[in-house]
């Protein structure tokens, strides 16, 4: 009986960290399912959506959620920058050239970031309150995160579906040559989409900064969530990515009321591995 | 294609040669006493005149690592502020004097471990193999402590260890292990003692960092809180760089816990009472390991309020020579108010005990030194296995039987706890044992 409590108690908080998780995995999925390409600066990247939240709070006094739009704003430009100077020449080699030229842009983001911020670690001091829900307590800001989340993920839905631009990533990802061949510049359309990528891991970092500390490695697990959202959900499919985020979020707030929290990484990776052997194409199917 | 390999090749080499000419032999360390490492030059014999004894001035070099980036960075940049300190006094003083005349000035050599254990035994074979160094000191934490501890062993080097409580490192036949922090198992004796005072029904809930020294902690602690009559509600484990304790404080609510022990360090501890609060965990008493005794915790506000923890030294505590008269041990070294007064003059900061661990750290090598009269190691480690005195810091006395040598036997810990003073401010109180306390224990703590 203590452990339904128990579940019932976790079970609003992983539902609503879900969310966010899923929103971390678009990004990165969107970058896969687009271009092939494994975006492995996605950690950092959400990191310094972290800190771009934390200076818009201490240094300009900014409401957090306000300070949403230029974190997604710059989120965009470091993308397409990134895609710009590190991705666009390996774009059509190997993928192990593409791994390295994220990777390295990774440990530059790092190392840049060590060297400023250092690893101590910071918080954003902001409460949005706090409502009983029978015997848990649902934290303000979570909740807004997970509305947040869902609000990103509608505009993206919408944005890909229902726009030009979405149109020709779409059309893009399905067969570059052909999408050239119809006058999309699709150089272009990949510089965007990489930016779009970043812009969506850098929100969900923003988002993240409200309620858990981080400092610039902060990053690194939620590259590895995503990664297992990325496959659960099917790469490149960005419902896909928010419905595997609310499966993780679910099971990192279940499992701890049957064992001990240090078993949710040993099931999350053995879930992993599971659906890359008997499904790969996730569970919602790549968008393809 | 020749041609470009050949102009590649070239430009790669000239600028290899240009880095190792530019690259400094050390990675300076930014300590916030800014202490350039000076290059250890021992000079030369310089005999003024034939009839004055030969003024002699050696560099003793002591090495250490600092986390200066990674999950051990707050607390060891404290460190390494009280061995700085304790550095500068003696250089500024002239050194270490000997009867031959001898004047022993001290040189630091020290590298980031980015608070991993791979790097620490790098940096300390370097220490050790290529920078000669006379001395050492533990890094900060014992996870850390434990690897370097091995390398200083293989070596035959002298390791004065701070920021190190947990037992076992010393317990594996060790020779050169010398630990200035009461052992991990005692942490929490005394805070079970006040308990008892306080509320001796209390429902006991250990949730701690899943690392040596806080499982060290844990094991003193649990047959200690039984033999007390306490009932022990939930006892768990969580990794080291947990971001989310929310599952965890769901159970602590369900499992009817009024009092928490555990924590680790300072990252998850400050993370942890941070969510207790926003949870509304209510717990009426909460200690947490090493986060509480940084200068950084009230930075949390009010969910700082009432968190106790178990500290190794505290200033309103701080020990005095007329203590150690009258256990009849010998007085050494600054008073904790002196000691206090010159850290704050070179960083602002108020010491906290990881300091004072750093400071005494040095102070301990400069009292052996002077002990054996000599810098040699083999006289410096006998000096160190008699030594029985008493500082601002507490008792410090090492045990020689070779199945725990090292281990601490004379100092103890105090309970300190954030409250609010009259002007509202968050203030660290000691309030136990009760003849050193500045003030009475608040239990429970004010509900959020």
């Amino acid at each position: 009986m203590q452990q339904f409590n128990l579940l019932v108690a976790s079970l609003p908080d992983g539902i609503l960290l879900g969310f966010v998780y899923g929103l971390a995995a678009m990004g990165l999925t969107l970058i896969w399912g687009v271009m092939n390409v494994i975006n492995l600066s996605h950690g950092p990247i959400i990191a310094l959506g972290m800190f771009g939240t934390f200076f818009m709070v201490t240094k300009m006094g900014l409401n957090p959620y306000a300070g949403l739009i230029p974190v997604a704003v710059i989120g965009l430009f470091i993308g397409i920058l990134i895609y710009g100077i590190a991705v666009h020449r390996v774009i059509n080699a190997p993928h192990l050239s593409s791994l390295l030229a994220t990777f390295s842009v990774n440990m530059i983001i790092i190392g840049l970031g060590t060297a400023a911020l250092t690893t101590s670690p910071y918080n954003v001091d902001f409460s949005a309150g706090s409502t009983k829900l029978g015997s848990t307590t649902i934290l303000g800001t979570r909740l807004i995160a997970a509305l947040v989340s869902m609000l990103f993920t509608g505009g993206l839905y919408l944005f890909l579906y229902r726009t030009r631009p979405g149109k020709f990533i779409r059309a893009v990802a399905n067969n570059r040559s052909a999408a050239e061949l119809m006058g999309i510049p699709s150089t272009r359309i990949l510089a965007l989409s990489f930016g779009l990528g970043t812009m969506l891991a850098a929100v969900s970092g923003a988002l993240i900064a409200t309620f858990f500390p981080f400092s610039i490695l902060s990053g690194g697990s939620y590259e590895l969530k995503s990664f297992v959202i990325g496959v659960l959900g099917g790469l490149g499919n960005p419902i896909g990515a928010l419905f595997g985020g609310l499966i993780l979020g679910v099971l990192e707030g279940i499992i701890p009321a049957f064992l001990e929290s240090s078993w949710v990484p040993v099931i999350e990776f053995g879930l992993f591995v599971i659906i890359l052997l008997v499904r790969p194409s996730g569970l919602f199917g790549a968008k393809k | 294609m020749k041609r470009s390999l050949f102009s590649i090749l070239t430009i790669l080499v000239l600028a290899g040669v240009i880095l190792s000419a530019c690259a400094p032999t050390a990675e300076p360390t930014e300590a916030p006493v800014a202490t350039e490492a000076p290059a250890t030059e021992a000079p030369a014999a310089e005999p003024t005149t034939p009839a004055e004894p030969a003024m002699v001035e050696k560099t003793v070099t002591i090495g250490f690592t600092s986390s200066l980036t990674g999950s051990q960075e707050v607390s060891s940049k404290r460190q390494v502020a009280g061995f700085n300190l304790w550095m500068n006094q003696v250089n500024e003083a002239g050194g270490i004097k000997l009867s031959d005349g001898t004047v022993v000035k001290i040189a630091a050599q020290t590298y980031d471990d980015e608070s991993t254990k791979e790097r620490v035994q790098e940096l300390y074979t370097r220490l050790i193999t290529e920078d000669n160094a006379d001395f050492l000191i533990s890094p900060y934490s014992s996870g850390l402590t434990a690897a370097a501890s091995i390398i200083a062993e293989q070596n035959g080097k002298i390791m004065i260890t701070a920021g190190a409580a947990e037992d076992d490192a010393y317990k594996t036949g060790n020779t050169s292990l010398f630990q200035l922090y009461t052992p991990g198992s005692l942490y929490l004796i005394s805070t079970v003692d006040m308990l008892k005072t306080l509320d001796p029904e209390a429902k006991v809930a250990i949730v701690h960092e899943n690392d040596k020294f806080s499982t060290a902690v844990v094991d003193g602690l649990k047959p200690y809180l039984e033999s007390q009559g306490f009932e022990i509600v939930m006892d768990e484990g969580y990794a080291t760089d947990t971001p989310d304790f929310g599952s965890v404080i769901n159970k602590i609510v369900e499992s009817g816990a009024t009092v928490l022990l555990g924590g680790g360090h300072y990252p998850d501890g400050s993370t942890f009472a941070r969510q207790l609060y926003e949870r509304k965990a209510g717990l009426k008493f909460i200690s947490l390991l090493v986060a509480p005794a940084d200068s950084k915790f009230p930075e949390l506000g009010d969910a700082a309020l009432g968190v106790a923890t178990s500290s190794q030294w505290e200033l309103a505590a701080t020990h005095t020579p007329e203590e150690a008269a009258a256990l009849g041990v010998e007085w050494y070294g600054p008073t904790g108010d002196d000691f206090a007064t010159a850290y704050e003059a070179a960083t602002g900061d108020k010491p906290t005990y990881h300091v004072a661990g750093g400071y005494v750290a040095g102070l301990v090598l400069q009292k052996a030194i002077e002990d054996a009269d000599s810098v040699d190691p083999e006289k410096v480690k006998a000096a160190l296995e008699a030594m029985d005195i008493f500082t601002f810091y507490g008792g410090i006395k090492f045990d020689t039987t070779p199945e725990a040598h090292g281990l601490q036997i004379s100092h103890v810990m105090v309970v300190a706890q954030w409250q609010k003073n009259e002007a509202g401010e968050l203030v660290r109180k000691v309030i136990w044992p009760a003849d050193v306390a500045n003030a009475e224990p608040l239990y429970p703590i004010p509900a959020p």
